[in-house]
């Protein structure tokens, strides 16, 4: 599927700049990711994506530049806000709560929209609101056979779609996925890569990626970073052969 | 077992330890009866630490500063004439400590592991000086409550026996309000706020809050437990706010096991009867001097070789009998904290 042409853009970052001293980690970067379609951005390590999807979840603030989500400018928002108003993230290693049930750590993460913490007396099981969006996000990312199991004990691929399933329980508008196949089997891959295309409808997904194969399979456009800065974004056709990116990053294939 | 049967013996060890702790004064002498109700009150102390280092993850060193202000508040706040009420008394004290602990907390947890123990200690030593070097609370000589606090005419906490069930009463209300508090959303967000608090910012909780709110009510409980300590003793110092109070009410909730209301019980109690029982000259002769030396080996021991705490001994001797085949680790922390 590719984007349709006036899709609502729901996240956009403008000239978003990251200074480590005297290191440029991010360099004007600009970036829209409109609903329905997965934006992929690729690079080798140090390109700075995991900056800028830092950046974009508001976890480190930029030195310039600015973020807006759903038409609303969000740069000096806390990363907590910007959860709440939309904004889901994963991240690169898993940060799953190993000894919590899959149910469990998918209704946690549910219960952010409906925190409601001075209802100390009421368990926190019985918020319908929270118990009914946990099962649906397992459901959607395919654990709903293991809500009772420990998320410890899981396969390295259910983990993965276990951390999907937590963003998903909070029912973002946005996705920014670090690195979802990361150590993924080609069966995973697969559940993987489906999960993303049935996720596409609904939501704007910025995908961070090192498999090539799946990125060029499933993005509708390709974002291409290089020591900070954006050296070429286009459709995967365009990115294809795109000199400058066959040069400087595909040049090995 | 399932998690159901799990839950329910661990509330039937819970139940019958407090059923034994109601019908205990029938059976021991006066000096049992002293001996349990301090140690209640130890446990009360552990149980509000129990609900930062073990529920929240946040390692706190400078507890003894909310218990000794509890505790100093009950005897600045007493009128010297007569008996105060208990009905007043009591809150007073707790939100005392609560505001100081609001204060400390406000402060201290913008910092993170190692500081924020360094500046929660820090903030405890403050006090501890304050009293130690003015003469608020009497200096180092420390200051007597010369009128034990009454409920009406029939609480007069003055006798050993009331003031044992009103720490008992304290105690149980402690241990259910956390395990309720626990299992709300309150309390699974600090279960999360423990394992992975980046995690739960992303998810959308901003987490200060949460920490402070659970910094305050840890102050507060701490400081109804000095409040205890000071009726019962009927004589405050400074050594309630000194860091080796601080230290021990660690020790007491290592021992039991942290992560588990239960754990802070049952440390509080082997902390206490493994201290009286180096202290004891009947069995050490000249030696129990020394009975830090004894008391200190054996929590080394204990730690080392415990390292889910007394709580987890069953689990343990259980997966030495089965075998170690079965990943239960894991798993069986799940839900109930309690």
């Amino acid at each position: 599927m590719k984007p349709e042409t006036n899709a609502p853009v729901l996240l956009r970052g403008r000239d978003i700049t990251r200074r480590w001293g005297g290191l440029v980690a991010v360099d004007r970067v600009s970036i829209e990711l409109t609903r329905g379609s997965v934006h992929a951005v690729i690079g080798t390590n140090g390109a700075g994506k995991s900056t800028l999807i830092n950046i974009l979840s508001g976890e480190i603030p930029p030195s310039g530049g600015s973020v807006e989500l759903l038409g609303q400018d969000v740069t000096r928002w806390a990363q907590p806000r910007r959860a709440r108003a939309g904004l889901g993230r994963s991240y690169q290693r898993n940060t799953i709560y190993p000894s919590f049930t899959v149910f469990e750590n998918c209704r946690l993460a549910a219960q952010a929209r409906a925190q409601k913490p001075w209802r100390w007396w009421s368990d926190a099981q019985r918020c319908e609101a929270s118990t009914a969006a946990a099962r649906d996000a397992a459901a959607r990312a395919g654990l709903d056979e293991l809500l009772e199991r420990p998320a410890g004990l899981l396969s390295h691929g259910q983990k993965r779609q276990l951390e999907i399933a937590m963003c998903l329980a909070t029912a973002p508008e946005v996705l920014l996925l670090d690195e979802p196949l990361a150590g993924m089997g080609a069966e995973e891959t697969e559940r993987m890569l489906a999960l993303l295309d049935q996720l596409r409808a609904d939501h704007a997904i910025l995908l961070v990626e090192h498999d090539m194969d799946a990125v060029f399979r499933i993005a509708d456009r390709i974002t291409v970073m290089v020591n900070g800065s954006v050296i070429a974004s286009d459709v995967p056709a365009a990115i294809r052969t795109h000199p400058q990116v066959l040069t400087a990053y595909l040049g090995d294939h | 077992m399932t998690m159901n049967t799990i839950d329910r013996s661990k509330a039937a060890f819970v139940a019958a330890c407090f059923a034994a702790l109601a019908l205990l004064p029938w059976l021991a002498g006066s000096y049992g009866v002293d001996l349990v109700t301090k140690i209640m009150v130890y446990a009360v102390f552990a149980l509000s630490l129990e609900l930062l280092v073990g529920a929240t993850g946040l390692v706190c060193f400078g507890q003894a500063a909310f218990f000794g202000i509890g505790a100093y508040a009950a005897v600045l706040l007493s009128p010297a004439s007569e008996a105060a009420s208990l009905l007043w008394l009591l809150p007073a004290c707790i939100v005392a400590a609560a505001l100081y602990a609001l204060a400390v907390g406000a402060l201290s947890l913008r910092t993170k592991g190692v500081y924020f123990i360094m500046v929660t200690l820090a903030f405890a030593q403050m006090a501890y000086y304050v009293v130690h070097d003015t003469p608020l609370g009497g200096g180092t000589d420390g200051i007597y409550l010369t009128m034990k606090p009454v409920l009406g005419t029939w609480l007069d906490l003055d006798g050993a026996l009331s003031l044992y069930y009103l720490t008992l009463v304290c105690l149980v209300a402690v241990f259910a309000f956390l395990a309720v508090l626990l299992r709300s959303r309150f309390g699974r967000a600090l279960a999360g706020i423990r394992v992975n608090e980046q995690r739960m910012r992303a998810t959308g909780f901003s987490t200060y809050p949460y920490k402070l709110a659970a910094f305050t009510l840890s102050g507060g409980i701490a400081g109804l437990a000095g409040f205890l300590f000071a009726v019962k003793d009927g004589f405050v110092n400074p050594e309630l706010m000194s860091w080796h109070l601080s230290g021990a009410v660690l020790i007491m909730i290592i021992l039991g096991g942290l992560g588990h209301l239960r754990g802070a019980l049952i440390g509080a109690f082997a902390f206490a009867l493994l201290q009286e029982f180096f202290k004891s000259e009947a069995i050490f002769g000249a030696f129990a001097r020394h009975w830090h030396l004894g008391l200190g080996l054996t929590i080394i021991a204990s730690v080392a070789l415990l390292p889910r705490g007394l709580v987890g001994l069953p689990g343990q001797w259980r997966e030495r009998l089965v075998g170690r085949s079965r990943p239960v680790a894991v798993g069986t922390e799940a839900l109930n904290e309690a």
